[in-house]
Parts: C-alpha cells; sequence; structure tokens
C-alpha cells in the first residue's frame, strides 16, 4: 500500500479523500492556489505544496507543478478528486511517466470516453443502447439547422469536450439550432479549448440514472447500484439519490450490466460512473461515461456500506477487487444535496465573501461533505459549492425527513447560499412522491424561487416559534408577558404564551425546546415531531428560517401592535429605473449608448461571473439616462451599471 | 358612581384627548403616533404614571387665554422599561403644535429634577412647532430652565431624545446637550433656521428632509445618532438603547442573565484579519463574535463610519465598544471618527462603563480638508476622552497601530489597564514603506535596496512583540481566545478605582 498520496484538487472532495487515506494510515499532502492559502483542504492535509495564482488553469490545472510537487513530497500516488484534471488523460500518462501512480483509470480508457463521440461509438459497438444521434463533428450552424431537421426536433447540442453541464444547449427550431451552435462552440472554446460541438435527439421529461462501476487491473468489474440525478438546474445536478424511486431490479440488472460490458470494453479499472437517461417507459440510453469518482457518491456508500476512494486507492496499488456482483447490497436509501454559494432569488447566480457564521447539521444518518469551515472565503475562481449534505434513512421517506431537518439545521451566514430553496424542493409533493424528472425544478419553480409561498402549516409553525423566542426573550429582558402578536409584514397574528418548565403553549401548539436568547438554532418539539429553527435577531426583529421559509416579524404586545399596524409602510427606492448588476464581476460590454432608446429585450450590458457570460436585457422600453459603469470595471453586487429616464 | 368621581373621569378623558379628535387624526395622517401612544410604546404595560395632567398655561395675551387645554402641550411621568423606572416627557403636538410655554417646561423640569434624584434616566420625546410665541420671554425662559437642567444633569443621569416631529430653533439645543438623539425617518427635522429663512439669508434652496432630516443628521452632520424608519420602531430600539445603560452615574449597568459561555471559543477569528496588509476586512465581525450573544447596539451606524461605537455586553454586563473600521477609509482617523468616538468614550466613563477598543488604525486622514478643519483640535479630544477616562479600559490590536494614532487608541500610556495584541499586530511609528523612504532616504533611486531595507523594517517592527518586550502590550492573543481574555480582564478589573488629580473640571479642546 502506498504511505503517501497527493491529493491534486481542493475543497469537499479533497478533504473527502483524505479522510480515508487517514483512516489507512497513508499520509496526505494537498495542492493549493493562493487564494487557497488558508484553506480547509490545505489544513486538513500532512503536507501542502503551493501550485500558483488563483485561476485554475494557472495552478490546479498545471500538470507540471502537481507532478513536481509529488516528486517533491516523495507522493507515491495521486488521487484528482473529480472536475480539474480527474479525466485528463495526459495528466495520468505524464504522472505515469514519472513513475507515480495514478488513482483512476488507464489514460487509454480516460482518453476512449473522455471523447464524448468516440465514447458514444465505442458505446454503441459494445451493445449499449444510445441515444438517436449525429456523432461526427458538426462543421458550422448550416450544417446543425440540417443535421437537427433529420434527426427531428428538439436536439440537444453538446459540445465534445463538454460535461457537467457546462456546453449543452437545447434547440427546438432551426433558430435555436443556429444560435445554439455559435453559443455552444463559443462556450466550448473558451472553457475547454476545443470547438467541436455534435447533437443528439432531446428527450422529453428525462431521468438522470446513472450506474456506478467498480473495476480493478485484473479485468474484474461489478456495478454498485445507481444513482438518481434528475433534479438538475442547468444540467447541474441539485439533488442525488439512491436507489432511484423509479427502477425495479430488473431495469437496474439491465442497466447494471450494460454499465459493465462498456467498463469491460475499455478495460476500465477504478470507480466510474455510467450516465443514463431514462425515458418514462423505462427505456434507457447512454449518456456518457465519467470516469472518476463522482459528486454524489456518498449515496452509493451510504446505502451499500462501501468506501468508494478506499477501494480506488487499493484498486490502484495494484490489489484485486474482492467483491463479486452478489456481495453488494442496496440498504435503505440515501438523498443528497448540493449546497452551494448563490443566490436562489437572484436567479442562483454565485454569491462570494467571508463565511462569517458556518455551523454543519447532526443527527442520525446524516454525512455531511464540506470543504469550507467558518471564516473560509469563499471567491469567484472555483466552484460555488461549499458542502453537500446526505442522508440515510430505511425508507426513502425516512432518509427526504432526515434531510429536510439537516437543512433546517445548516446554519450559514455571509455569502448567499441554496439552503431554503433546497428545503423548498424536498417539502414539493412531487418529490415526496418520486416522481422526478430533469424539468423537475423548471416545472415546480416556474415563476422562480422567489415567488414561493409558504404553506399554511409551515407558516403557523414559525408564527409560533416566533411568539415563544420572544417570550422567552422578553422573559430574560424583565419584559415578561403572556399574549404577543407576531407582525410579519402586514400580517398580524396573536399568540398567547405559557410556560411550564421547558414545556410551552403557543397558539395552540405544545412546543417542548430549552432555547436560550443567543442561540443561533432553536431545537422544538411538537408532540413527537422534532424540527429545527434558526433564530437570528435584528435589533427588535427576529428573523425565523426553516423548512426553506424565511421569515423576519417583529412580535410586540398587543398595544403596541395595534400602533404599529398605523405605521406607514415606507417603500425601498425606485431601482427599477437603473440596471443593476446581478452579480459580482466583470463588466465586459455595454451595448448601448447615453441617450440611446432602447425596447424590451435588448442586450444592454454584458457581465462576465464564474466565467459564464451574462447578457443583462432591458426588461421595458426606455431611454438610457446616464451610465455608471465602464467596461473592465470589477463589480459588486447590485452595483449599478446605467440609468433610464 | 359618585357624581365627585364621574366629574374626575371626565376631566381625565378630556384631558386624554389632548388637542381633540381631529387633530389626532391629522397627527396619525402624517404617518405620527400622539404623545401618550408613543409612551404607550415606550413604557411597559400599565407601568406609566403621569404627572401634571391638569396643568394649562397661564397666559392673557392675544386672546389664549380663551383656549386652554389641560396637559399644555406635553405629557410626563415616569414608568418602566423592562422594570426599570425611567422618566419621560412627550410633546403632544395636538395641543398648540407642541409649543413650548412657561407651564409647559416648567412640568419638564419638574420630572428632570425627579429624575435626578432618584437617579433615573430621562427620556424626551421632541415634537414642537417651538416657542409659545403668545408668551414671549417666558416661553424663553422656560427653554433655558431646561437647558440647565440638561447640563445639570448630564453624567448623572442618562439622557435620551428621540426626535419625532419638529424640533427648531432654541428647541434644537436641548437634545443637543443630551447623551444620545434618536430621529424617525421623514417625519422628524432639527435645525436652528428653517429653510424659508435660509432661503432669505442665503439664497439656498433646501427641503426640510435634506437640512434636516433623519437621514442628514445621522450620515452628515452627526448631529443624530439613530434614525429609523417610524415611531414605533424609533421607541423599540430606545427601549433596547436604555436596557445596557445604568439608571444614574450611582449605579452600575444591569447585569443581564446569559447562557451564552464566557469562555467560547471563535476560531473564525483567526482568519479574520487577511494576509494582505492592504486588504480590509469587517470589524463589525470581531465585535458581533465577542460579545455576549452577539448582540451589538451601535451608535452612530451611518456616521463617520470608518470608528464604530456602541454597547455590548461581556459576561452579561455592559461595555463600551470603539473600533477602527479598516473597511472604511482603511480605518484613519479624521474629525468626523474622532469626536464620535470622544464622545461616546466620555459617555461610558460618566457612567462607569467599561471601554474595550479594537485597534487597527494606519494613522490620522492627511489633507487640507482636514488640518484647515481643526483634526489637531479634534483628534485631541478622542486622545483627552480615553486618557482622562478612568473606567476599566481594556484594548486589542488586531492589525495595524501606527503613529500618534497608537497612542491615542486606549495605549498602555494613557493608562490602559490591559493591552492585548493578536499575532498580526503592528506597532510602529508608521507602516514600513514610509519608514523606509525617510530612515533610508539616500536608498530611494535603489529600488532592490529599498525592497530589502522595508522587508527588514517589517520584519522588526511589524509584529507586536517589539511592543511586548517593553511591556506596552501584556500579552499576545490567539484571535479565538478574544472573548475569553476580554472577559477575564474585565473580571479582574471590576474593583478598579482610580481618581483623575481633583479640579473643578478639565479643559478638553473643544
Amino acid at each position: 500500500m502506498f504511505k503517501k498520496i497527493l491529493i491534486a484538487n481542493r475543497g469537499e472532495i479533497a478533504c473527502r479523500v483524505m479522510r480515508t487515506a487517514r483512516r489507512m494510515g497513508i499520509a496526505t499532502v494537498a495542492v493549493y492556489s493562493e487564494a487557497d492559502e488558508n484553506a480547509l483542504h490545505v489544513r486538513s492535509a500532512d503536507e501542502a505544496v503551493l501550485v500558483g495564482p488563483a485561476p485554475s488553469r494557472d495552478s490546479y490545472l498545471r500538470i507540471d507543478r502537481i507532478v513536481e510537487a509529488c516528486q517533491r513530497t516523495r507522493a507515491e500516488a495521486v488521487h484528482p478528486g473529480y472536475g480539474f484534471l480527474s479525466e485528463n488523460h495526459v495528466f495520468a500518462e505524464k504522472l505515469e511517466q514519472a513513475g507515480i501512480v495514478f488513482i483512476g483509470p488507464t489514460p487509454q480508457a480516460i482518453a476512449a470516453m473522455g471523447d464524448k463521440i468516440q465514447a458514444k461509438k465505442l458505446a454503441q459497438a459494445a451493445g449499449v443502447s444510445s441515444v438517436p444521434g449525429h456523432l461526427d463533428v458538426i462543421p458550422d450552424a448550416a450544417a446543425a439547422v440540417r443535421i437537427a431537421r433529420e434527426i427531428g426536433y428538439p436536439v440537444m447540442l453538446k459540445a465534445s469536450a463538454g460535461g457537467g453541464g457546462k456546453g449543452m444547449r437545447i434547440a427546438r427550431n432551426d433558430g435555436e439550432a443556429r444560435d445554439g451552435f455559435r453559443a455552444t462552440s463559443a462556450e466550448a472554446r473558451s472553457s475547454f479549448g476545443d470547438d467541436r460541438v455534435f447533437l443528439e435527439k432531446y428527450i422529453e421529461e428525462p431521468r438522470h440514472i446513472e450506474i456506478q462501476v467498480l473495476g480493478d487491473a485484473h479485468g474484474h468489474v461489478i456495478y454498485v447500484g445507481e444513482r438518481e440525478c434528475s433534479i438538475q438546474r442547468r444540467h447541474q445536478k441539485v439533488f442525488e439519490e439512491a436507489p432511484s424511486p423509479f427502477l425495479e431490479e430488473e431495469t437496474r440488472a439491465a442497466m447494471g450490466s450494460q454499465a459493465v460490458m462498456l467498463a469491460k470494453a475499455v478495460g476500465y479499472r477504478s470507480a466510474g460512473t455510467v450516465e443514463f437517461i431514462v425515458d418514462q417507459h423505462r427505456r434507457f440510453y447512454f449518456l456518457e461515461m465519467n470516469t472518476r469518482l463522482q459528486v454524489e457518491h456518498p449515496v452509493t456508500e451510504m446505502v451499500t456500506g462501501l468506501d468508494l476512494v478506499e477501494w480506488m486507492i487499493r484498486i490502484a496499488a495494484g490489489e484485486s477487487l474482492t467483491l463479486r456482483q452478489n456481495d453488494i447490497r442496496l440498504d435503505g436509501a440515501a438523498i443528497e444535496a448540493r449546497v452551494y454559494a448563490e443566490d436562489p432569488r437572484r436567479d442562483f447566480l454565485p454569491s462570494s465573501g467571508r463565511l462569517v457564521r458556518y455551523i454543519e447539521p447532526r443527527g442520525d444518518g446524516v454525512r455531511v461533505d464540506a470543504g469550507v469551515d467558518e471564516g473560509a472565503e469563499i471567491g469567484l475562481d472555483y466552484d460555488p459549492m461549499m458542502a453537500k449534505v446526505t442522508a440515510h434513512g430505511a425508507t426513502r421517506a425516512e432518509a427526504r425527513a432526515r434531510l429536510r431537518a439537516a437543512l433546517d439545521g445548516f446554519y450559514i451566514r455571509g455569502p448567499r447560499h441554496n439552503i431554503a430553496f433546497l428545503s423548498a424542493v424536498l417539502t414539493t409533493k412531487r418529490f415526496a412522491a418520486g416522481t422526478l424528472s430533469t424539468n423537475f425544478i423548471a416545472e415546480e419553480f416556474p415563476r422562480g424561487f422567489a415567488a414561493v409561498k409558504p404553506p399554511r402549516k409551515l407558516f403557523d409553525r414559525i408564527i409560533a416559534v416566533a411568539g415563544l423566542a420572544q417570550f422567552i426573550i422578553a422573559e430574560r429582558d424583565g419584559g415578561a408577558a403572556a399574549d404577543w402578536v407576531v407582525c410579519s409584514d402586514a400580517d398580524q397574528h396573536a399568540v398567547t404564551v405559557t410556560r411550564d418548565d421547558h414545556v410551552f403553549r403557543v397558539a395552540g401548539q405544545t412546543i417542548d425546546t430549552d432555547w436560550q436568547p443567543g442561540e443561533p438554532l432553536l431545537h422544538a418539539k411538537f408532540g413527537r415531531n422534532e424540527a429545527i429553527f434558526q433564530v437570528d435577531r435584528n435589533g427588535h426583529s427576529l428573523t425565523l428560517t426553516h423548512g426553506g421559509v424565511t421569515l423576519t416579524v417583529k412580535v410586540l404586545r398587543p398595544r403596541v401592535a395595534q400602533l404599529f399596524a398605523r405605521m406607514p409602510e415606507k417603500s425601498p427606492p425606485d431601482l427599477s429605473r437603473m440596471l443593476l448588476s446581478p452579480m459580482p464581476g466583470l463588466l465586459v460590454s455595454i451595448a448601448v449608448a447615453e441617450g440611446q432608446q432602447v425596447h424590451i429585450g435588448d442586450e444592454l450590458a454584458v457581465v462576465e461571473a464564474m466565467k459564464m457570460m451574462n447578457v443583462l436585457r432591458a426588461e421595458r422600453d426606455g431611454q438610457v439616462k446616464v451610465l455608471r459603469a465602464q467596461p473592465g470595471a470589477s463589480l459588486g453586487v447590485d452595483q449599478i451599471i446605467l440609468e433610464f429616464v | 358612581m359618585p357624581d365627585i368621581l364621574r366629574q374626575f373621569e371626565e376631566k381625565r378623558a378630556a384631558a386624554r384627548l389632548g388637542g381633540g379628535e381631529r387633530r389626532i387624526e391629522q397627527q396619525h395622517a402624517k404617518g405620527k403616533l400622539t404623545a401618550r401612544e408613543r409612551l404607550d410604546v415606550l413604557f411597559d404595560p400599565d407601568s406609566f404614571e403621569e404627572w401634571d395632567m391638569f396643568v394649562e398655561h397661564r397666559s392673557h395675551d392675544f386672546g389664549i387665554d380663551e383656549n386652554r387645554i389641560p396637559g399644555d402641550g406635553v405629557v410626563t411621568g415616569h414608568g418602566k422599561v423592562n422594570g426599570r423606572l425611567v422618566f419621560a416627557f412627550s410633546q403632544d403636538f395636538t395641543v398648540f403644535g407642541g409649543a413650548l410655554s412657561e407651564a409647559h417646561a416648567e412640568k419638564i423640569c419638574k420630572i428632570m429634577d425627579k429624575a435626578m434624584l432618584v437617579g433615573a434616566p430621562l427620556v424626551g420625546l421632541n415634537d414642537s412647532g417651538g416657542a409659545r410665541i403668545q408668551e414671549g420671554v417666558a416661553s424663553l425662559a422656560g427653554y433655558a430652565e431646561v437647558f440647565q437642567r440638561n447640563v445639570n444633569a448630564s453624567g448623572v443621569v442618562p439622557q435620551i431624545s428621540a426626535i419625532m416631529g419638529p424640533c427648531a430653533g432654541g428647541a434644537v439645543y436641548s437634545p443637543a446637550m443630551t447623551d444620545f438623539i434618536l430621529m424617525v425617518k421623514e417625519s422628524s427635522y432639527m435645525f436652528v433656521t428653517g429653510p424659508d429663512v435660509v432661503k432669505t439669508v442665503t439664497h439656498e434652496t433646501v427641503t426640510q428632509e435634506e437640512l434636516g432630516g433623519a437621514e442628514t443628521h445621522a450620515t452628515r452632520s452627526g448631529v443624530a445618532d439613530l434614525a429609523y424608519d417610524n415611531d414605533v420602531e424609533t421607541l423599540l430600539e430606545l427601549r433596547r438603547l436604555l436596557d445596557f445603560l445604568p439608571s444614574s452615574n450611582r449605579a452600575k449597568a444591569p447585569l443581564r442573565q446569559t447562557s451564552d459561555p464566557i469562555d467560547r471559543g471563535e476560531p473564525s477569528l483567526d482568519t479574520l484579519v487577511p494576509a494582505n496588509a492592504n486588504q480590509p476586512y469587517d470589524m463589525h465581525e470581531l465585535i458581533v463574535k465577542v460579545v455576549d450573544e452577539g448582540d451589538f447596539f451601535e451608535i452612530a451606524p451611518t456616521y463617520a463610519r470608518n470608528i464604530i461605537v456602541g454597547f455590548g455586553r461581556l459576561a452579561g454586563a455592559t461595555v463600551g465598544v470603539v473600533a477602527n473600521q479598516p473597511r472604511v477609509l482603511a480605518g484613519c482617523l479624521d474629525i468626523d471618527s474622532s469626536r464620535k468616538a470622544a464622545r461616546f468614550v466620555r459617555f461610558c466613563d460618566c457612567f462607569d462603563i467599561p471601554i474595550v477598543t479594537f485597534v487597527d488604525v494606519p494613522g490620522f486622514l492627511p489633507g487640507t480638508s482636514q488640518e484647515y478643519g481643526a483634526i489637531i483640535k479634534h483628534g485631541a479630544k478622542l486622545l483627552f476622552a480615553f486618557a482622562e477616562a478612568t473606567v476599566p479600559k481594556v484594548t486589542v490590536i488586531t492589525r495595524k497601530a501606527y503613529g500618534g494614532a497608537y497612542d491615542v487608541m486606549s495605549s498602555k500610556h494613557i493608562r490602559g489597564d490591559v493591552n492585548y495584541a493578536w499575532p498580526s499586530a503592528e506597532i510602529a511609528v508608521m507602516g514600513p514603506k514610509g519608514a523606509v523612504e525617510i530612515i533610508f532616504r539616500s536608498d530611494l533611486g535603489d529600488a532592490a535596496k529599498i525592497e530589502a531595507r522595508t522587508e527588514e523594517y517589517r520584519s522588526k517592527f511589524a509584529n507586536p512583540f517589539v511592543a511586548a518586550s517593553r511591556g506596552f502590550i501584556d500579552d499576545v492573543i490567539a484571535p479565538r481566545d478574544t472573548r475569553r481574555r476580554l472577559c477575564r480582564a474585565l473580571a479582574m478589573l471590576r474593583d478598579k478605582k482610580l481618581h483623575n488629580p481633583s479640579k473643578k473640571h478639565d479643559n478638553i479642546p473643544l
């Protein structure tokens, strides 16, 4: 076995690999960029090597520096995590040449599967069912339109070198095919340095289900169940679960054996994932193979009890995979949610800043894989994922309940984050029913997340807990009283609170809590149901967060509430006459001049953030009064770009 | 009910109506509460006892003798705020526009005298058109009586003013002499002369709101310490402020029970100060993570934001926090921030509130506007205030403590009791670059040499250990332990007794 390995990655996955390595008695080496000097993964490793400045291409993607770091620290093997160099066959080759073991598949397998077009051809040859499509590179937009017509709309345009949601577009007509081709190839060129694009039939209402495979260097391959990752936003996975609520054993076995066939066809070793899309009739089509550990591997680990990283290391060290197919048992269900630094109320734009408060949830069957801790600086240089929360239960319902509780207890302040959104998704009836599809979010939140109204029962509970919290605060502060009015916007809810030790009667509910003023988390028992509420105090206001709902209230004495109702509503300043930067980023261009008339939908400016070009368009007709920022400017969130007359 | 009781009830009801239903409606239409409604919000339920409800004015000129309204435009008395005694007056705009008469002033003076006598805070809710012109000099005399009492009470009981309507001319000087001024946005204003006179004299056109609104005074002039959206919020925050303050200079601030452990560690503070000395960070994070329950009541949060002042608690006891804010003007001291902090330090010293100072100061702000504006005298105020303060003083240097500003910010040399530094502290006459350019002027042309010298200076002085080796710093502490160390230092200092030399009073450079 190796004595020391280097983890060529950052964030939660680097920390996660180090955990297993440490358990196996293997020393760890981290690599880091200048932006990550104080990062958790650096502090979690036995040694750390600086590999360059913040941009990935100058640090985490620098093969030469990482090989050098291995040599300097005498690391015998490299775990690449996911993303970065994990699916770069040149990296695997360079390591091999330097006599360092790559903890992953062979360079040949990576190369074969890394080219999406070649992978499809290989899959077809191996007898794996595939989506109808055109697997040759499309030369230009006109060809894209012609081929799209042949296959029939809708079609999906994909960057050949793409993955992880980047470089994919749906086209439903000729215009979209033409524009989509241009946009996809431009994005592919800038993101991957490879502008080849292909297209295939787009499956409506599809489910994304993937098979985990594990193979050793001696030709033995098994599949380790599936994961359903249908809940995605812009092709980026948000929730993953195992097993899929949709599959029965027969389809699972059919998909599993095809995945194994494909893996064998490329001489696959290590952990890998064969992605399928599954239609409403449980017909499945090969999508691609990921020749690395997946972000969502914890759900598989929780239902199988395996440590996939441990197996990757053992296999890389030359050990045989001692597990047989029928050793694999799926126990219960596990669901993972990805916690991102992004603002769900602003179209999920990435958010940055210092993690001022960060308290991870705990609980039975709850696992948190985090790449940050309190005080971390969330930058815009890398993927905005901060952590993954996974909950396991005997049933899917139990796993879901545990995940909801875990999200309620996940206390993050500083950058904006998507926890409320994750809770809201879990709370939907449709999630509970398991009728998932990759269109789930678009269909369940058609007008965005901000428009979601909290369910009545949830709202009532929050009101009751607000009354309870104020009762406890007032009692401690010398203003004890039983009658309170919870005021939220224009609504007023009278509540009477009585206490018997730590059991409270509030607005008809019995709540058991030992919460003390100042504690960020209020653990409440409603009968046998336990629930966690996040409590923030801002002056005399209280903000409660629970079940995806954040409510700011004032809890007032009845007389004060009566007078408060009379207070005039003050409207915030009129921002509708301004174009604000929706995110921190670089102002790439301004398409209008002062005095120019614009029409609804016209392009006004382009802001680059997270390598994404965001086109800001006029929301109504008007005339530009004054430009407040110039191209090249680095914008803060809500910074004014221009003003209208 | 006997007749006499019925008559009494009727008289009370009439007095409670103040200027009558129509005027009350007008008051409400402006988004304002009436004088008595405001007291309902300020005080605990059923705790307010009104005095002088039946006082009427005594003038006879200009027909005003035909119009007498019981109470005469101000409601006075005492009540409880979270169980603690507080005196208050609340001017009633529905009665003669809240104008101040001799009798009105007498009512205010009566409760001021009583507040002084028993040692309880005094709250003034101002909503008055000004002097009762019909009374002439008698009204002016009334103002002066109040002013004299404001001065006498200063430093004896906390005085807090809320401006909840007009407050113009001479009337502004009573709140101006109190400890804190709160204003209501868009329905209150304070100025010495109104827009009409301004227009005549200086030809400036300006609205009431621009000239003396809450926003103006809370962000530009610094006259107001706090500004809120409406009457209710203003009064609820006033209650919160009172919770931090002692009742008088004879009493300690109330101790608040808390479950927040005094030894609570905050590992994330270890990374609060960025590696790059020119990169800002938010000093609020340190304050909020150190004080009990994260409960910090900031004073003047929108004025001179390069310094943060306010109240928090450590181990349940009130402390005054003064902290440079590196996010604004790099945390420099300038005229406004010096005045703001000096006044706050003196308030704390008056009322025996220990002062915790967090230092990250690169120096005083340079420039002609500062020099012409008398930064020398204003900066001296802060130095004077810290130096004369005899309350427990604990200081933590988080990063820069350069030059004269280091001395000013509650340093050991001006009787800082316990002075800590974080390992990131740099205590020096100036930053490395500036220092090297002076010491090694002859090397200025040689970039390599200068760089080497700068590095040498940095390694020698950009740390807390030189100061610690002289005993100017009592200990270098881990940022994560700041709360524990502050609690311990303040516990040690609890019975501190220190007296300045006997004198009539000092001569702070005003």
